[in-house]
């Protein structure tokens, strides 16, 4: 029987765990505990922080010293580093950092069960799958957990899980599977947005009533270390009772804070450069720190024109190899402000180069760091699918794009009032052009740890405490079916979609079957392409739709994979299916093959490698 | 539970003391049993009586490169020079004692102020200068208000390893 709910924020830079006794009456307020992580900070040195960093350094047998890594719960063991010193000290050995490792778990061009990461590892290095690096995180909160609380282990706790919102079927099937790889059985998945939000009312407490009306339409704005994502959630009264929908999350953008420290400290090495001055990995690193530092400064103080910058040098002379560098506000505001979120009408499209045809090995970064023109496409979109879409509970009326009421900042990189201001005013100038009232911020968001206290607190809430989000899947989902036609040489048959999982389904439903059949042969793999879309609502099971593949309505998402099992002489043999959906009670989708008029179920694997 | 072993009679003694006689290596092995009643017991060296001294060193090193700072020639340098690592040093140092102890002022009152020492006044955390006579409560200018750690939180340093090391050699392969 579990006492705790856990909430663990598997963020892309940083991790973090918050917990809540589940018997307790009331929600905790401000008092959000969150979870100490020792973790190696240096060689020799464990100590406790409340964020555990996201990184994995893969060491070499003779590296450091023997019991130098060890941890409370392991004290010999050192064959892996988790955390602070991972971080430092792989900055200095990139070859051997995992870093990064949930944005390649969104990543469909590579397969991520395989050993791919470090991505540019040399040979000797022993290389994990993406999933591999998710577990090593999550058994390290686990065993952290467990050595703190050794009467309530960790795998019996009610554990909730974050991704991002638009997090795929597939990356959120992966981190599941990383999950249960680290010895957590019983989870549930719940999108950080969201998770955000929860934070944001439990710290409110009765108040947040006051802030939040039916009506209102807020607008999640969480740009993390890599990611950005939004999600729209409305107020609506239900017979006296407030209710709360996530209506729409905004489609996967590899974009976010660790990219504007990047952008600072590459727009600074420029100028170095031009004066012949030239740095190592390790002082470039160690450049986008002192960036992030005069960035902190600069815009917790306005009237500070400039920021010095200092680099050290490798060697143990420190004055002779100290390079000097400034930042000055003209270039924070071109850089940062402007170049990250510049002033854009609403009709602004962000730039994409995805007609190049090729398959991004790399990480598929967002093409255009303008976030503001990422919100802008996607409350245009959200707006034309919304205003044809029935049973929705924002009225669109003729709007160019959904209207938000309020908006909750959350990921640190919203620390700047600065920037927040900048959001701010980029949104009112939207809807002052459009004929809106101007936007309200929702205050006092704890911005770093928002997404781990507010898991936690929703599995406080599930047991009936308190007010919950609904909103089922934020996508709808589509098996490609080749249409017969004559073979012309070259030409690829045309695809149709076929809606096998409507948008919205709740966790723990099941789909209609669509009456579509498909003939599987027995041991040999079928596979089918896979299409999601964030802006069809409407498409009923079974609805068939042309050309996927050129709308753009529709995201192709990595194929989905079926081998039926040879069983006593049935090989080769052709088996009639149908096909079904099933959304899972820890919130993952699920494909499954019928077999037409017989006892035959078999699970469609949903994350293969997309072809090139 | 401990066992009591019976001690041994006279002649079993007389025994024993013949068995050592003529045994070198049991001689060794019985005089590291006796307690060290002459000369003085054997002292840790140094560095491991120090180890938490060095391992604030290292601290100061690793974050805020003091000991690079410190063994550095400053004079062929300028003062601008000097001003561009000291904010290195600085920070990371900063860094290290913002993390680790909380430091507040012996005294609360500002510097300059006027301020009564009353009687049985701590001699560790107020010191007295200038015309030192007479009996307490005495009256005096704050010259300096003191720092005094309210809470020390330094971190644990596996014994394993070598306290001398304040910071390896890097060797880029």
């Amino acid at each position: 029987m579990a006492r705790y709910s856990i909430g663990i924020d598997l963020g892309t830079t940083n991790s973090a765990a918050s917990y809540f006794e589940l018997d307790r009456s009331a929600a905790r307020g401000r008092e959000q505990t969150m979870l100490a992580i020792p973790q190696v900070t240096a060689v020799g040195t464990v100590e406790a922080r409340p964020l555990l960093p996201s990184f994995l350094y893969l060491p070499n047998a003779q590296e450091f010293p023997a019991a130098a890594l060890g941890l409370p719960w392991a004290k010999t063991e050192g064959s892996l580093i988790v955390g602070e010193f991972a971080r430092a000290h792989g900055a200095k050995v990139p070859a051997r950092l995992v870093s990064s490792a949930k944005s390649w778990l969104s990543h469909a061009g590579v397969d991520r069960q395989s050993a791919i990461l470090p991505w540019q590892a040399p040979e000797d290095v022993k290389r994990v799958s993406p999933v591999d690096a998710s577990r090593h995180y999550l058994a390290h909160v686990r065993s952290a957990w467990d050595n703190q609380f050794p009467d309530t282990p960790f795998a019996e706790q009610d554990v909730v899980l974050t991704v991002p919102a638009s997090f795929d079927a597939a990356a959120r099937e992966l981190t599941l599977a990383a999950a249960q790889q680290a010895g957590l059985p019983s989870i549930t998945l719940l999108e950080e947005p969201q998770a955000a939000f929860y934070a944001w009312t439990e710290q409110m407490g009765e108040r947040f009533r006051h802030y939040v009306k039916p009506g209102d339409v807020i607008l999640v704005v969480d740009v993390g270390g890599g990611t950005s994502d939004f999600s729209l959630i409305a107020v609506t009264d239900r017979a006296g009772e407030v209710e709360l929908t996530r209506v729409a999350v905004g489609d996967h953008i590899l974009l976010g804070g660790d990219n504007m420290d990047l952008a600072l400290a590459y727009a600074v090495n420029q100028r170095l450069t031009a004066d012949g001055k030239k740095l190592d990995t390790w002082q470039f690193n160690a450049l986008t720190f002192a960036c992030r530092q005069a960035k902190e400064a600069m815009f917790a103080n306005a009237k500070l024109a400039r920021a010095p910058l200092v680099v050290p040098g490798r060697g143990s002379s420190l004055i002779g190899g100290t390079i000097k560098a400034e930042l000055t506000r003209d270039e924070l505001t071109r850089v940062l402000t402007d170049g990250f979120f510049p002033k854009v009408p609403v009709t602004e499209v962000p730039k994409t180069a995805r007609s190049t045809g090729l398959t991004q090995m790399a990480l598929p970064y967002a093409q255009d760091a303008g976030v503001t023109r990422h919100l802008a496409a996607f409350l245009t979109r959200q707006a034309r699918a919304l205003a044809t879409a029935h049973n929705v509970p924002v009225k669109i009326e003729g709007k160019a794009f959904v209207h938000p009421t309020a908006v909750l900042f959350n990921g640190g990189v919203f620390k700047s009032a600065l920037l927040k201001d900048r959001v701010l005013e980029v949104l009112n100038q939207w809807l002052t052009a459009d004929g809106g009232t101007a936007i309200k911020e929702l205050e006092g968001a704890e911005l770093d740890l928002a997404v781990a206290r507010g898991a936690a607190y929703y599995g406080w809430a599930r047991h009936g405490h308190g007010l919950r989000i609904r909103g089922g899947t934020g996508r709808a989902y589509y098996v490609g079916v080749e249409t017969a036609m004559p073979a012309v040489p070259g030409m690829e048959p045309p695809v149709r979609a076929l809606c096998v999982a409507p948008f919205g389904m709740e966790e723990g439903t099941k789909a209609d079957i669509p009456p579509q059949e498909f003939g599987l042969v027995v041991g040999e793999p079928t596979r089918f392409r896979f299409f999601s879309s964030s802006v069809r609502r409407d498409d009923p099971v079974g609805a068939m739709l042309d050309n996927p593949a050129d709308s753009d309505e529709f995201e192709e998402v990595a194929p989905i994979e079926s081998t039926l099992p040879v069983e006593a002489g049935n090989e080769g043999r052709l088996v009639p299916v149908n096909l079904q959906a099933a959304v899972t009670e820890v919130g993952t989708l699920e494909l499954r093959c019928l077999e037409k008029g017989g006892p035959g179920r078999w699970k469609l694997e949903l994350n293969v490698r997309m072809k090139e | 539970m401990q066992t009591t072993i019976p001690e041994p009679s006279f002649f079993a003694r007389l025994k024993l003391a013949f068995r050592v006689l003529g045994d070198a290596s049991l001689a060794r092995e019985v005089a590291l049993l006796a307690p060290a009643t002459e000369g003085t017991p054997v002292e840790p060296p140094p560095e491991k009586t120090h180890a938490s001294g060095l391992a604030v060193l290292a601290l100061l090193q690793r974050e805020g490169r003091l000991i690079d700072f410190l063994k550095e020639d400053v004079s062929g340098f300028s003062d601008s020079d000097i001003g561009a690592a000291a904010r290195i040093v600085h920070a990371g140092s900063r860094k290290v004692v913002e993390q680790y102890i909380t430091l507040e002022p012996v005294l609360k009152d500002a510097e300059g102020a006027n301020v009564t020492v009353p009687a049985g006044f701590s001699a560790e955390r107020i010191r007295l200068t200038g015309n030192v006579a007479g009996q307490p409560p005495f009256r005096g200018s704050l010259k300096h208000h003191g720092w005094v750690a309210t809470s020390v939180r330094f971190p644990a340093v596996s014994e394993a390893l070598d306290p001398r090391v304040i910071a390896p050699a890097e060797v880029e392969l």
